[in-house]
């Protein structure tokens, strides 16, 4: 099996990797790019916690094979804060509102309430909910989650 | 034989040896003949990557056909509507034409497990995928469409009806075809649809019962010209109801023709008893309930009067 070059940009640097053929997107952040706040869940789509953002749309890394983010731009988690070391306004909120308990989901969470508000600045609670439908807590921490997504609205208003 | 979860979990290598993407539909024509059998089209992977992971399907190389140019459109053709084989059902729930011309077909795509999913998983792949679970393949079903099947001979055209073999099995054998597009008719003037879907919660689960309608009123606005009536998940493939279908063309739109209608409705009805999904019966007497619903629904929207 040989590999095959592989050019995308992560969370802004554009990088140049030779991969796999088999490599799904998940491992290759973890395991060969070190940035563990991608979370392998269920790896079968159902969870949601492997949410990345590629050209700013939420879409399941765990299904992903690594050879489609070519030319792409991905964001993971580690891409929403700030040069200055400070957070985004989303991630601000889930802190603000306690919307986190063990945390495994909340990557998955930020990153696809961060598409919805580049969408719909001001979504109201069903829009939230329908939003967030494809990442699972079973800290069962919805209410603080949706709370903190219309905190992030608001303080960005 | 499945494997444990822990091995299923953590194996994270799909072991295929190539990941081809052609950038041209004759060179993944090429790519798939090149390995004899061997290689299978990947779309969205949404299906195909558990499959591999579990093991449940072994091929040496996946061609990846979401790069493949002109596939990606959902245009108008005169009265019809062509779907690309790359369209996702994200695009096509989001798509006004869809919402205004075939308003079951978005409703039923925005169904299909998460958004997440939807931004990759194409309406191409859930029916090839031929799942009777499928939230695509009824609504297209009732919609009397037809998918274009590219292969090394040249393209086919085949009617849905004539697409689905068994679970997990269709006409289309993607070691060596390509779904390239879907075609059907705009709903016109005097027509209407519904989507009706059963599920144990409102977003995230597979649908119990899935009751795709579309109706055309007669000219007097009061009496049923004709109906497509599609279901799944009762039976091994997504079907036409053809014999409720035959029961109400031509006749008055009356509360007890589509009470007939949904009691004659149930005959190719076949589903099991799961844990999943509910027992044979409750889906069977819920297949009833749908058909009358999804009609006077489809009959209102078309502008008939139910009286």
């Amino acid at each position: 099996m040989s590999t095959m070059e592989l050019s995308f940009k992560l969370n802004g640097r554009a990088l140049t990797l030779n991969v796999a053929p088999d490599t799904l997107m998940v491992d290759l952040l973890r395991e060969d790019l070190g940035l563990t706040g991608t979370k392998a869940g269920c790896r079968e789509g159902e969870c949601g916690a492997c949410t990345i953002l590629v050209d700013g749309t939420p879409m399941n890394s765990c299904l992903m094979p690594a050879l489609k983010v070519q030319g792409r731009e991905i964001t993971t988690i580690e891409g929403l804060e700030k040069a200055d070391g400070s957070l985004e306004v989303l991630q601000e909120a889930f802190m603000g509102e306690g919307a986190s308990q063990c945390g495994f989901c909340t990557p998955g969470m930020i990153l696809t309430a961060t598409a919805l508000l580049k969408q719909n600045p001001d979504p109201d609670e069903g829009e939230i909910r329908q939003a967030l439908s494809g990442v699972l807590c079973r800290c069962t921490g919805y209410r603080k989650i949706v709370q903190a997504v219309k905190a992030a609205a608001k303080a960005r208003a | 034989m499945a494997l444990p979860f822990e091995k299923l979990h953590w194996y994270s290598k799909l072991e295929v040896a190539d990941y081809l993407v052609p950038t041209s539909l004759p060179q993944a024509l090429d790519m798939l003949a090149a390995h004899g059998g061997r290689a299978r089209v990947i779309a969205g992977g949404t299906d195909v990557i558990p499959e591999l992971r579990s093991r449940k399907l072994a091929v040496s190389a996946l061609v990846d056909v979401s790069r493949l140019p002109d596939m990606n459109a959902i245009e108008s053709d005169g009265a019809d509507i062509l779907i690309g084989g790359g369209v996702t059902h994200a695009q096509a729930a989001a798509s006004p034409l869809i919402q205004d011309k075939a308003g079951l077909l978005a409703t039923g795509c925005g169904w299909v497990g998460s958004p997440q999913i939807r931004n990759v998983a194409t309406l191409a792949g859930n029916l090839v995928s031929g799942q009777p679970a499928a939230d695509a393949s009824v609504p297209l079903l009732a919609l009397d469409a037809e998918v274009t099947i590219a292969s090394a001979e040249g393209l086919r055209v085949v009617p849905l009806s004539e697409f689905f073999q068994g679970v997990g099995k269709t006409v289309l054998d993607s070691s060596r075809e390509i779904l390239t597009s879907i075609r059907f008719k705009a709903l016109g003037a005097k027509q209407g649809s519904a989507y009706l879907r059963l599920g144990k919660r409102k977003a995230m689960t597979l649908p119990m019962l899935v009751c795709a309608v579309v109706a055309t009123a007669g000219q007097d606005g009061r009496s049923i010209q004709s109906a497509a009536i599609a279901l799944g998940p009762v039976a091994p493939v997504p079907f036409r109801e053809r014999s409720a279908e035959q029961f109400v063309a031509g006749k008055p739109a009356t509360p007890e023709t589509l009470a007939q209608a949904a009691e004659t409705a149930t005959a190719q009805c076949t589903p099991r008893d799961s844990l999943l999904r509910g027992s044979c019966d409750y889906r069977t007497e819920m297949v009833k309930v749908f058909v009358r619903r999804g009609l006077a629904a489809a009959l209102t929207q078309a502008g008939c009067t139910i009286g």
